[in-house]
C-alpha cells in the first residue's frame, strides 16, 4: 500500500503531510471512531464532529456536559456523558438517548459487543443491554476502571482496584476474578481470546494469559498508559506512554512472557496516542507535541503525517478498510488522511 | 512550579461531622463573588444548591504500588480529575470535600503523585472545619479530628457564639498543642472571609514565605472576620518564643508540631539525605513537614514542603541583602522521634 517509507536511519523523513486534509474543530477532541468513510470526531464536551474525507464537518449536539467514554462498533458510535446519559449515534449521524443514569452519575466507560449487546458503567455497577434491549447489573468492588467485551462469547472484563472481575452476564455461573494489586483502569483482550491485558495507573501494563491465569507484567514506563491498540492479526500490542511506542508480542502461547517489547518510533516527546492499521502492519503514532507518523512494525521506518506543534495527539484512528486515517488533537486541530 | 498560575487550584476541606463543612460549602457556592467552583463532595443532596460542577465522589483509598503503606491516593478523584479536565474553563477552582472521618493525606497525595492530575491541578490548602464546642471532647476519642487539625493549612474554629470566652481559650490552646502553624479563624456560622479560605496558597513553593507560628503574628488572621473577640493574649507573642503568659499551653499526647532552626548554614550533602531518610523511615508519623533552608555556598533560598514520604522541593529565589540566613523546618506529626530528629538535624550544619 506505501512502500515509500523512510529507512530509519535515512537523512531525513518522508513526509506527506501535504496530503493530510486539514479540518479544524475548534474544540478539543476527545477520541476518533470511524462509521464507514466518516470520521466521528468526539469532543472532550458537548458534541461530535462528524468530519467527511473531503473536509465537510457537521457537528451533532449530545451531551450537556462532558464525553467522559465512548466506543464504536463500526456501526454505531456510544457516548457517556457527566450528564449521566448515554448517546448513540448511527452513521448517519441521528443520535438516540440509550440509558440515563437514575443518579445522574457519570457515565464512566462504554464498551461494544459484535452482536449489538451495550456494556456501559456508572461508579460501580457495570450495566449490560442485550440487542433485544434486557438489561442486567453487575457490581464490583470499587469503581470500574474499563470494560472490554471478550472477541468470543457474551463475557464481559471489569477491570476495577486490585484485578479484573469476568463476568458472564447471561450465565448463572460466578464471575471470575483475575487479581493483581493496584488500579486497573483499560482493559482488552486479544483478538484470539487467550490474554487479557490492563493498563494500571500507575506507569506500568498488568495482563493475564486466560487459560492458566499466569501473569504478565510490562512495566518500565515513564508515564501512565492512556492508548493501547492490538496490531493486524493481534501479532502485538501497541502501548502508548514512553517516548517510543512499546509493541508487546503476541505471537507465541506465552505472549510477552520472558520477551522484551519493541521500542518503535522514538521522538523528544511522549506517545500519547496509538492507533494500529486494520490490515496491515503499520501503526499510526500521535504524541503529546502534536507530532503524527505512520510506522511500519517491521523495521520502525517512519512517515511525517502531521509536523511537530501544537497540542498533544489525543485521537487517532483508521476506518475498517485501512484507507483513512484520521487524528485530532486537544487544541482541536484535526485532520483526515487518505491512503 | 512551573506554570502554577495556570494550574486550577483545589482545597480540600475537611472537618469532624457536624463541624459546619456543608454551610461552609454551601456559602462559597451562592455568594457573588464571580468565581465557578468545582465541588467533589461525599454525599449528594447535602448541598441545596443546584450546580452540574458538583461531583459525587466515593472516597476510594488506594494504594499505590511502591510497597510503602503510607502512599496511599484517592483513586476516585484521579478518574473525577480526568472527568473535570474535560470541562476545563468552565470553572475555576476546585473543591474537594471529605467525609468527617476521612485522613486528609490520600486526598493530598493525590496531587503529588499523579502525574496527570499534577499537570492540571495544584493543591492549593487544606482547610478544616472545627466545631468550637465539641472539637475538644472529639480531639480525645476521635483520631480522625486531630489528624484533620494537624494536617490543616487553615482551621476554621466555628461555632464559637455556642462556647464561652474560657471554653473558646481551651479549644484554641489544644488546638495550638497540635498545630500552631494553622491560620486559625474563630467563626459563628462559618462566616469567614472566603479570601481566607481559598486561594491560600498553602503548597505553593514560592509562597512559602513564613513558617513562625500563626498565633505569633500579631494581628494578621484576627483583623477581618472577628473584631469583636478580644484578642487577649497576643501582646505577650509578639515575641518569639518566650512568655506564654496566660495563654494556656497544651502538650498533645501524640500529635505534636516540631520545630529547628540554625542559623548556621546547613550542609546539601547532609541535610538532604538525611531528610529523604528521615520520610523514608518515619514517613507515617510525620503528617506535614515544610523548610527553608540556607545552604553553604548557595545564595538561594531552598524551600521543600512534604506530606508523609512525599517531598518536593526547589530554590526559591536568592537571599536578600541584609536578610538573615536562617534555615527553619517544622515537622507535624504522630509520636514524632523528637530527640533523633534534633540530634540528625544539627548533624546536618555545616562545620
Amino acid at each position: 500500500m506505501i512502500d515509500n517509507f523512510d529507512a530509519p536511519d535515512g537523512p531525513s523523513i518522508v513526509s506527506i503531510t501535504d496530503r493530510v486534509k486539514l479540518t479544524p474543530l475548534g474544540a478539543a477532541v476527545g477520541s476518533v471512531h470511524f462509521l464507514g468513510d466518516r470520521a466521528f470526531f468526539v469532543g472532550a464536551e458537548e458534541s461530535v464532529a462528524i468530519v467527511t474525507k473531503d473536509g465537510e464537518i457537521n457537528r451533532v449536539p449530545t451531551h450537556f456536559g462532558a464525553i467522559l467514554c465512548a466506543a464504536s462498533d463500526g456501526k454505531r458510535l456510544v457516548t457517556g456523558g457527566d450528564d449521566g446519559k448515554l448517546i448513540a449515534i448511527d452513521d448517519k449521524g441521528e443520535t438516540s438517548v440509550v440509558a440515563t443514569d437514575a443518579k445522574r452519575r457519570w457515565i464512566d466507560n462504554v464498551a461494544l459487543h459484535g452482536d449489538g449487546t451495550l456494556a456501559w458503567s456508572a461508579g460501580k455497577t457495570a450495566f449490560v443491554r442485550g440487542p433485544k434491549g434486557e438489561e442486567k447489573t453487575f457490581e464490583v468492588p470499587s469503581t470500574v476502571g474499563g470494560l472490554a467485551f471478550a472477541p468470543k462469547g457474551l463475557r464481559l472484563a471489569i477491570a476495577h482496584y486490585n484485578g479484573v472481575t469476568l463476568w458472564f452476564p447471561n450465565m448463572a455461573a460466578n464471575p471470575e476474578f483475575l487479581e493483581w494489586a493496584g488500579s486497573h483502569l483499560a482493559v482488552t483482550f486479544s483478538p484470539d481470546n487467550k490474554f487479557l491485558v490492563t493498563a494500571m495507573h500507575e506507569p506500568a501494563m498488568h495482563g493475564w494469559r486466560l487459560a492458566d491465569s499466569r501473569h504478565m507484567r510490562m512495566s518500565g514506563y515513564p508515564g501512565r498508559v492512556r492508548s493501547m491498540s492490538w496490531s493486524a492479526g493481534g501479532k502485538g500490542l501497541a502501548t502508548s506512554g514512553a517516548d517510543s511506542v512499546i509493541v508487546w508480542p503476541f505471537t507465541s502461547k506465552d505472549g510477552p512472557m520472558g520477551k522484551e517489547p519493541a521500542m518503535l518510533a522514538p521522538m523528544p516527546a511522549r506517545v500519547s496516542m496509538v492507533a494500529c492499521h486494520p490490515k496491515n502492519d503499520i501503526m499510526a503514532v500521535g504524541y503529546s507535541d502534536g507530532t503524527v507518523l505512520m510506522v511500519r512494525l517491521e523495521d520502525g521506518a517512519e512517515i511525517l503525517v502531521r509536523r511537530t506543534g501544537g497540542s498533544p495527539v489525543s485521537g487517532l484512528a483508521w476506518n475498517a478498510k485501512g484507507t483513512l486515517l484520521a487524528f485530532g488533537a486537544e487544541d482541536g486541530d484535526a485532520g483526515i488522511l487518505e491512503m | 512550579m512551573v506554570e502554577t498560575s495556570q494550574k486550577i487550584p483545589v482545597t480540600v476541606l475537611t472537618g469532624y461531622l457536624g463541624a459546619g463543612k456543608t454551610t461552609l460549602l454551601n456559602r462559597i457556592l451562592s455568594e457573588n463573588h464571580g468565581k465557578k467552583y468545582a465541588v467533589i463532595v461525599n454525599e449528594f443532596g447535602e448541598i441545596g444548591i443546584d450546580n452540574d460542577l458538583i461531583i459525587g465522589a466515593d472516597e476510594e483509598v488506594f494504594e499505590m504500588n511502591n510497597g510503602c503503606i503510607c502512599c496511599t491516593v484517592r483513586g476516585d478523584l484521579v478518574r473525577i480529575m480526568d472527568g473535570l479536565m474535560k470541562r476545563k474553563g468552565k470553572f475555576d477552582a476546585i473543591i474537594v470535600e471529605t467525609t468527617g472521618l476521612a485522613d486528609p493525606a490520600p486526598v493530598a497525595q493525590t496531587f503529588f503523585v499523579d502525574e496527570d492530575v499534577q499537570k492540571n491541578a495544584r493543591l492549593d490548602a487544606v482547610v478544616t472545619v472545627a466545631d468550637a464546642k465539641w472539637l475538644s471532647d472529639r480531639l480525645k476519642d476521635a483520631p480522625e479530628a486531630k489528624n484533620q487539625i494537624a494536617f490543616a493549612d487553615v482551621i476554621v474554629l466555628n461555632k464559637t457564639d455556642l462556647v464561652s470566652k474560657p471554653e473558646l481559650a481551651e479549644v484554641e490552646a489544644r488546638i495550638r498543642g497540635i498545630n500552631p502553624y494553622a491560620k486559625l479563624h474563630r467563626t459563628e456560622r462559618c462566616q469567614v472571609g472566603l479570601t481566607d479560605v481559598l486561594e491560600r496558597g498553602a503548597f505553593d513553593l514560592d509562597r512559602i514565605l513564613e513558617i513562625e507560628p500563626d498565633f505569633l503574628e500579631a494581628g494578621d488572621d484576627h483583623d477581618h472576620d472577628h473584631d469583636h473577640h478580644h484578642h487577649d493574649h497576643d501582646h505577650d507573642h509578639h515575641h518569639h518564643d518566650h512568655g506564654h503568659g496566660g495563654l494556656k499551653h497544651y502538650h498533645d499526647e501524640d500529635m505534636q508540631s516540631l520545630s529547628l532552626r540554625s542559623d548556621k548554614p546547613l550542609d546539601p550533602t547532609k541535610f538532604m539525605p538525611w531528610l529523604q531518610q528521615l520520610v523514608a523511615t518515619e514517613g507515617q508519623k510525620i503528617l506535614r513537614s515544610k523548610g527553608i533552608l540556607a545552604f553553604t555556598g548557595d545564595d538561594d533560598r531552598y524551600v521543600f514542603q512534604g506530606v508523609h514520604m512525599m517531598l518536593e522541593g526547589d530554590h526559591q529565589r536568592k537571599w536578600k541583602d541584609g536578610e538573615k540566613r536562617e534555615s527553619r523546618v517544622v515537622f507535624i506529626g504522630r509520636e514524632l522521634p523528637e530527640q533523633a530528629i534534633r540530634d540528625g538535624f544539627e548533624k546536618c550544619i555545616a562545620t
